[in-house]
């Protein structure tokens, strides 16, 4: 069964063509990542799959259906983001953050106290539960933006360079976290700019630049078939 | 349009506003509250008697449709800019299955609803201390609410086309203040040059006070039915423009 489907999808920014008639399909269970450069349209894609940017051209397919206005608002239910940036709310604490959150997902009550509960003992933050998000440090607040993508039991989740910027530790332990959701069946989609890192997570891997998808393959291959590891694929793949 | 949705995003600017109101509430309190008697107590004792109102009394009403609409203009510039460009709270909620338009009424919802709460505020102190004693004050509040979402769209369509938060000061500065000023709070409009005073006609401020000041002092044929249509055509003109604008500005 395909979780995410693209066909010919195709986004403009007046005349510059950000993606070029991508398409892929990741099978459900299955950890997809995207490489590339900046710039190469990894962002405009997964906003694409998030339903946060219309493609131009082309069409998306989210568990098997048709995705349009209707659909889309249907899909999101089913999907968790963890974005890049830090957008928590700065002025709330650890479980008002999750508690709002979770109310855009119409989880209310006791139901969503206990998810918090859960989320907050899956990151290990259930001691922080009252502190204002800005006495967190960098590594907890990406961890805390992991259990709030994951607020509404997603059964895709989608994580934009998930470890940009933390230290080896923090690193480390969102990497068994994105493991433990893989093994937990769900289908996870990851952009990042460390081979090592797509590398140990990744069932298989699309490298793209300057809009298109150059290759889908898994790690392995990619290596065999091109020679070297991944980094060096990466290099030759995406040069100039 | 799924109104729980945009209820949500109300919700989410509650909860951060229960918050923080201690510090915000004092400051948009102690402006109008300033206005009222450093104007109505100390002014006012050079002023005579403005049909048959002392000068505190003239201006009490007004003054609650002038608080009403800096709260929802406050809310709507400052406020709608930081969490679209700076918190990067719109990025979060459009991450849920809230849309864009659900997204914008929240806000535009949010707006009025502090309107309402400096509104009543207002409305209270000046009851309290008997500058007001009809008991038709209580139907000043549904124009309270009218102010608020006129204002509120009117700062949602800044906050899509400044270019930056610093541009602010040309909305306060050329549009707001001069509707402040020319809206007949502190002096008759007839008492200005004739073409001001007819320009003054298209100032919906204007109008809401001119309403609150009859209900205030229970003159309910100052409820004329040019201020109900004029009223009417600014909420139907200005509404729907946060949500195309915004959409452009956010998207870009």
């Amino acid at each position: 069964m395909s979780a995410v489907k693209g066909i010919n999808l195709t986004k403009y920014y007046k005349n510059f063509k950000a993606l070029d008639a991508v398409n892929f399909e990741i099978t459900e269970g299955e950890c997809f990542g995207f490489l590339g450069p900046n710039g190469a349209g990894k962002t405009t894609l997964m906003g694409m799959i998030y339903g946060f940017i219309e493609p131009s051209e082309g069409e998306l397919i989210l568990f098997n259906k048709k995705v349009n206005k209707t659909t889309m608002a249907e899909a999101k239910y089913k999907i968790g983001v963890i974005p890049q940036d830090n957008n928590l709310d700065p002025d709330l604490s650890v479980l008002e953050n999750l508690i709002v959150y979770a109310r855009y997902f119409d989880i209310t009550g006791q139901k969503a106290r206990k998810r918090v509960t859960e989320l907050l003992e899956f990151v290990s933050l259930n001691e922080w539960l009252n502190a204002n998000v800005r006495k967190l440090s960098g590594g907890m607040q990406r961890k805390l933006i992991f259990a709030r993508g994951l607020i509404n039991n997603p059964e895709l989740i989608i994580l934009d360079e998930p470890t940009t910027g933390l230290d080896p530790r923090s690193r480390r332990q969102i990497w068994d976290k994105i493991e433990e959701l893989k093994h937990s069946g769900k289908t996870v989609i990851l952009t990042t700019h460390y081979m090592e890192e797509a590398e140990k997570l990744c069932d298989r891997i699309a490298i793209m630049n300057k809009g298109k998808i150059l290759v889908v393959d898994t790690p392995k291959n990619l290596s065999l078939k091109f020679g070297g590891n991944l980094e060096y694929v990466y290099l030759n793949m995406t040069e100039g | 349009m799924n109104i729980k949705k945009a209820f949500r995003v109300w919700q989410r600017n509650a909860t951060v506003y229960r918050k923080l109101y201690r510090s915000s509430l004092a400051l948009n309190f102690f402006e109008p509250m300033l206005y009222l008697f450093a104007f109505g107590l100390g002014l006012g004792g050079f002023v005579r008697e403005i049909s048959g109102m002392s000068y505190i009394e003239f201006i009490a009403p007004g003054i609650v449709m002038s608080s009403s609409m800096f709260a929802a203009s406050y809310e709507c510039t400052y406020g709608t800019y930081v969490r679209m460009v700076y918190q990067k709270t719109f990025d979060a909620i459009l991450a849920t299955p809230v849309q864009f338009n659900e997204l914008v009424m929240g806000e535009l919802l949010w707006g009025a609803t502090k309107s309402l709460i400096y509104g009543c505020i207002i409305l209270s102190v000046i009851s309290v201390f008997g500058v007001v004693k009809s008991p038709y004050i209580i139907f000043v509040i549904p124009f309270v609410i009218v102010c608020g979402v006129i204002f509120a769209s009117l700062s949602l369509i800044a906050t899509a086309v400044v270019p930056g938060i610093d541009s602010f000061n040309y909305f306060y500065t050329l549009i707001l203040t001069p509707l402040f000023l020319f809206s007949g709070i502190f002096f008759p409009l007839d008492s200005l040059p004739k073409i001001l005073s007819e320009l003054a006609f298209f100032n919906p401020l204007m109008h809401l006070v001119s309403i609150s000041r009859g209900f205030c002092y229970g003159e309910i044929s100052k409820l004329t039915l040019s201020s109900l249509v004029l009223l009417i055509g600014y909420l139907c003109l200005l509404t729907p423009l946060p949500f195309m604008l915004l959409r452009k500005k956010y998207l870009h």
